[in-house]
């Protein structure tokens, strides 16, 4: 008995279905460890206990100690998560939809087109009607940034393919031009901009969950639980893609659909991060990365995988920005940055060992 | 049934197909052979899916240009000449890719078979892009495979498009896949190759169709197709046709003249 599950298991060990099953158990652990720690580390110093006592039991803290938890670190708390999911998800599509590791929306363009899409909305949504901007609100900036990030990927995605297939150095080329051009187009704006705009965009620019509130998490979750939720559907699609186009096709996949699923999802998610959180690199290249070496690349896996470790990964980066300069704090662009950066490069020093690119 | 009638196909507004009739039965081996650039390929790719084509396509009667890539998957599956895997799977898992709708019988077994079959067995847990090219030409293979592992289902006989499947392999696993599709075909379905080796077409091959410049020279037995004359117009130099007792024709090049 023992010998013939040892042969079944030898049989199937490129099968990583069972350890992926494994490691989303382990994550899940974890975002529920780092969001405790986070909602018990700030510069009020709540006891971790009485935040405890207090969301399960309800009580443990005072009144002013109560809203500063429920006001400012709860919120915090979620839209990091949310955040945080939606950049390692729209990293993790779009390197499946760029069949490319090294594809990020903040490296090749799309967080400054989803960006020049929010400043845009900020500049120009005060000419908007009274009557127009109550209905469209909160949400104003958020559309905004994912119509300017859907532009920049099927502008990308047109120029770096060719028959099925995309050049790495295409597109990393072709995203820095459109890096580029939405700067200037960004930077143009910002000159026309008044002071009240103005002080809005450095807030917004400096890429923080410091502003996090309600309504932040409310104008944001529409277009990112969605996809959230709904790119698992993708995974064998992707899975295939990975073989090229035609193959994918071959195997029955309707290959035009998955791109265009894949882009509206990577736009929504990075477009809607990048409205509320500003330019937050290197998430989207890491949290894959580490997966793909843990559980292989298969979407099926990965996807959901990604959501989870982004989250604790963005929400640890937000403590660890919040703790270091205490009781000022960094940038989290800047701490994303700092453990992504190099990440990258190692991803490249290896591709160009294998004749990647 | 395939069936192909005055097919034409253009790549970026270059003609490449001409008119092209090609008729298939399930149960048989077709080789489409022929000099490079005569087209071989680019008609795979217009009955695969892959290019636009005027002219009629028909596979177990269904028109090729309408029928949902799903449906197509259940009846055909598709060897390309090469496969640029984008991320590090394992040998296991690319050939579950094939595994689609179509499949029947003991999923969870197919893949130990395929790779029995493609003499990789062992090979499972191994990391694609890190074997050499042949090994990986079998891998997909085993993946196609897979994908149409019954050659006949209740709806009707199912096909093989294999481009180029040997042209990466060593003579012994050269005979092992081809003896792959014989055997596919011998149990009812229907296997159509590119091929560039013409003795082994002509071993393993019911019928040869002889491309030339985007049109059919010659189609038939390899007795009927591969003589001198046809060799010679159509690849411009001269072959030696002998005669294998009880396996057909054989071919000996001859050298260029002057």
């Amino acid at each position: 008995m023992v010998a013939l599950s040892w042969h079944k298991d030898q049989q199937h060990a490129g099968d990583r279905a069972a350890r992926a099953a494994l490691t989303f158990r382990a994550l899940v652990v974890l975002l529920i460890v780092v969001s405790i720690a986070s909602l018990g580390t700030g510069a009020a110093g709540l006891s971790l206990t009485g935040v405890i006592h207090d969301l399960t039991l309800g009580d443990g803290l005072s009144v002013r100690d109560r809203v500063i938890l429920m006001d400012i670190r709860l919120p915090r708390l979620a839209l990091g998560l949310l955040i945080g999911a939606a950049l390692a998800m729209s990293g993790a599509l779009m390197q499946g939809l760029f069949r490319n590791p090294l594809a990020d929306p903040g490296i090749v363009g799309v967080g400054a087109g989803a960006g020049f899409g929010a400043v845009l909305a900020i500049v120009l949504g005060g000419l908007l009607p009274a009557s127009v901007a109550a209905i469209v609100g909160i949400h104003l900036v958020p559309v905004a940034a994912f119509l300017g990030g859907w532009a920049s990927t099927l502008l990308l995605y047109r120029v770096a393919s060719r028959g099925g297939q995309t050049s790495v150095a295409t597109m990393l080329l072709a995203g820095i031009a459109l890096g580029a051009l939405a700067g200037a187009l960004t930077g143009m704006l910002v000159y026309m901009a008044d002071d009240r705009q103005l002080r809005d965009l450095t807030f917004w620019n400096m890429g923080s969950l410091a502003g996090a509130s309600w309504a932040k998490l409310g104008a944001s979750l529409p277009l990112i639980l969605p996809v959230l939720l709904l790119a698992p559907l993708l995974a064998r699609g992707l899975n295939a893609l990975a073989l090229g186009e035609a193959q994918a096709a071959h195997l029955g996949i309707h290959v035009e659909t998955v791109k265009r699923l894949a882009i509206l999802g990577v736009a929504a998610a990075a477009g809607a991060a990048v409205a509320v959180a500003g330019g937050i690199g290197f998430i989207g290249i890491v949290v894959p990365h580490l997966l793909r070496l843990a559980t292989g690349p298969d979407h099926r896996y990965l996807l959901p995988n990604a959501a989870l470790l982004g989250a604790s990964l963005l929400v640890g980066a937000d403590m660890v920005a919040r703790v270091i300069v205490t009781p000022a704090e960094l940038p989290i662009g800047i701490v994303t940055a700092t453990i992504g950066a190099p990440v990258f490069l190692w991803i490249l020093l290896k591709r160009r060992g294998l004749g990647g690119l | 049934m395939l069936e192909v009638a005055a097919l034409s196909a253009r790549l970026s507004d270059k003609p490449i197909l001409h008119g092209i009739d090609l008729t298939a039965a399930p149960g048989t081996v077709t080789a489409i052979v022929g000099p490079n650039g005569s087209g071989k390929t680019t008609l795979l790719r217009a009955l695969t899916g892959d290019l636009a084509y005027n002219g009629a396509a028909h596979l177990n009667g269904r028109d090729l240009s309408k029928t949902h890539p799903r449906e197509m998957a259940a009846i055909r599956a598709v060897l390309a000449q090469s496969t640029q895997l984008a991320f590090p799977f394992t040998v296991e898992e690319v050939i579950r890719l094939g595994l689609t709708a179509g499949t029947q019988a003991r999923r969870s077994e197919l893949p130990v078979r395929a790779l029995e079959a493609v003499g990789l067995s062992g090979y499972g847990a191994r990391d694609v892009q890190t074997l050499s090219g042949g090994e990986q030409a079998r891998v997909h293979l085993a993946r196609v495979l897979v994908q149409v592992w019954e050659p006949v289902t209740p709806q009707g006989p199912r096909w093989l498009f294999l481009d180029e499947p040997v042209a990466a392999l060593d003579i012994g696993h050269q005979l092992t896949v081809m003896g792959l599709a014989r055997s596919y075909a011998d149990a009812g379905g229907g296997v159509v190759a590119v091929m560039h080796d013409l003795n082994l077409s002509a071993m393993y091959a019911d019928q040869i169709a002889l491309m030339v410049e985007g049109r059919m020279l010659a189609q038939g037995t390899p007795a009927q197709v591969l003589t001198d004359a046809n060799l010679t117009r159509a690849y411009g130099c001269a072959v030696r046709v002998n005669a294998v007792p009880a396996r057909g024709p054989w071919l000996v090049p001859q050298a260029m003249a002057g």
